[in-house]
């Protein structure tokens, strides 16, 4: 099992939940079976075609899974995958 | 027989010849100056004195004379106005130096007849007092300070993160900061922005602000700049300042801010705070990732709340804008490592620090090998106007 940690912004659609477990043994496998417990996240993360939006960057541990093999990065034991969207907020 | 100051004083100027002002002036020209010895305590000698002059404070006289001048050698001793050079000068004949004189009026007069004079590049008395807690710092230290009294930042937004990196950046003595912000105070703003205070509730920020740090800390000149930051004065407002620091409450400018940056090439403080949750990084131009290298694109809207919408922990905001003015202090003195290159993220709620690694990313629209950097429609951009999709990304690319 992995853990994936949601962001403030997300967490209306998990109920609230910030660390959610999860299994799967790659991103894609891993995102996969957080829609399944969670089905609100999937529109916030991905288009309809599949395809990750660009305006949120994951991160397995400390990195961008961008930089590694994208979805099909593999994700082992204990593996933390962070969902990381902008924040604006700042003066208001 | 008691005698008075003015009969010690009589008593010197007959002992001690007086020299007045234009003829050191000339003797100076001529390039054959005496040795001039400023008697003065040293705050005195900090605020100015003659060029090439030696600094002995008075009660220090007889015990240091001897490594500076020989007992044969011409000196002329001076101070404020020419009262304890005189009397300095009578220690100095008992001593055995025969060629003292004393310079009438002393460095009032030097100044006031327009003569040249040095201010040393050093801490005032009271400077050395308020800020002796850095000074004490071996990475900071006298020099340091200095650099950041001549330090210039300028922060966007006197709000949640504005208000606590202003103040502390006042408090450590950074010389000039700018504030924009076109917002006044609002009752609901207390809960987080310190600088500001309910009597000066519907002030405008920036002007509240300076009354806070003006009386925090007088060596701070504050300029406030009372307007929206746009793609039509960011330049020209980043221009006079040495780092800038990102508190805004929304991406068009987060974003007009980091094109703006690796423009004029000054390094980006940045730090964003919703509830519980807060993100810090710094930016440096084309030597570490660009904001647009760590989110190649605004999030739309609906995932974008504000901290007006979402809420935001009042103390959130202190920690990480002390965040940004501890980057920001690190960035103006060039000492330890920033967070260039990682995003610090605060879970206040778990009470984790978490870092994730930030690389360059060659293909950056904004700073990568192949873009073309110029200004965009910011507001449309992030309202998802035509854009979220490849082709307004490649556009600009």
């Amino acid at each position: 099992m992995s853990v994936v940690r949601i962001p403030p912004v997300l967490r209306q659609a998990t109920g609230g939940e910030r660390e959610i477990e999860v299994s799967g043994a790659t991103v894609s496998e891993v995102l996969d079976d957080l829609y399944a417990k969670h089905p609100g996240v999937r529109a916030q993360l991905q288009t309809p075609e599949g395809e990750l939006h660009r305006f949120v960057n994951v991160y397995l541990n400390d990195e961008d899974v961008r930089l590694l093999s994208w979805l099909d990065t593999e994700v082992a034991d204990g593996d933390t995958l962070l969902i990381l969207p902008a924040m604006a907020g700042g003066a208001r | 027989m008691a005698r008075s100051y003015q009969d010690l004083l009589a008593k010197a100027r007959e002992q001690v010849p007086e020299v007045h002002v234009p003829d050191l002036a000339a003797r100076r020209e001529a390039g054959d100056p005496p040795l001039v010895i400023d008697v003065r305590e040293q705050s005195e000698w900090d605020e100015g004195h003659i060029p090439g002059a030696i600094h002995i404070p008075r009660g220090f006289l007889e015990s240091r004379i001897a490594g500076v001048a020989r007992p044969d050698q011409e000196i002329v001793l001076s101070c404020a106005s020419g009262n304890r050079s005189l009397l300095g000068g009578t220690t100095l004949r008992e001593m055995g130096y025969e060629d003292v004189s004393s310079l009438a009026g002393g460095f009032a007069r030097w100044k006031q007849s327009g003569q040249p004079y040095d201010v040393p590049h050093t801490l005032t008395q009271d400077q050395r007092s308020r800020y002796s807690r850095h000074v004490s710092i071996p990475e900071i230290g006298e020099e340091g300070q200095l650099k950041l009294l001549g330090s210039k930042a300028l922060l966007i937004g006197a709000g949640g993160l504005g208000s606590p990196a202003a103040y502390y950046l006042a408090a450590a003595g950074v010389g000039t900061l700018g504030l924009v912000d076109d917002d006044v105070v609002d009752a609901s703003n207390l809960q987080r922005q310190i600088i500001h205070t309910t009597d000066r509730v519907g002030m405008p920020k920036g002007e509240s602000a300076k009354i806070a740090i003006e009386a925090l800390n007088p060596d701070v000149q504050v300029n406030v700049h009372p307007f929206r930051v746009t793609k039509d004065n960011v330049l020209d407002l980043i221009a006079d300042y040495d780092v800038i620091i990102d508190g805004a409450d929304n991406f068009p400018t987060r974003y007009l801010l980091n094109d703006a940056a690796l423009m004029t090439r000054t390094p980006l403080v940045h730090a964003s705070i919703l509830r519980f949750e807060g993100h810090a990084s710094v930016f440096l131009p084309y030597e570490g990732p660009c904001y647009r290298c760590l989110f190649p694109e605004p999030p739309p809207p609906d995932m974008a709340p504000s901290c007006g919408e979402a809420g935001v922990l009042g103390v959130l905001c202190g920690v990480m804008g002390n965040i940004q003015a501890n980057e920001a202090i690190k960035v103006l003195l060039g000492i330890g490592d920033t967070l260039s290159g990682r995003l610090l993220i605060y879970d206040a709620l778990a009470m984790t620090f978490t870092e994730l690694k930030v690389r360059r990313d060659p293909d950056c629209p904004a700073c990568g090998r192949n873009a073309v950097l110029e200004f965009r429609d910011y507001d449309a951009w992030c309202a998802g106007v035509g854009s979220h999709g490849v082709a307004a990304a490649t556009a600009t690319a």
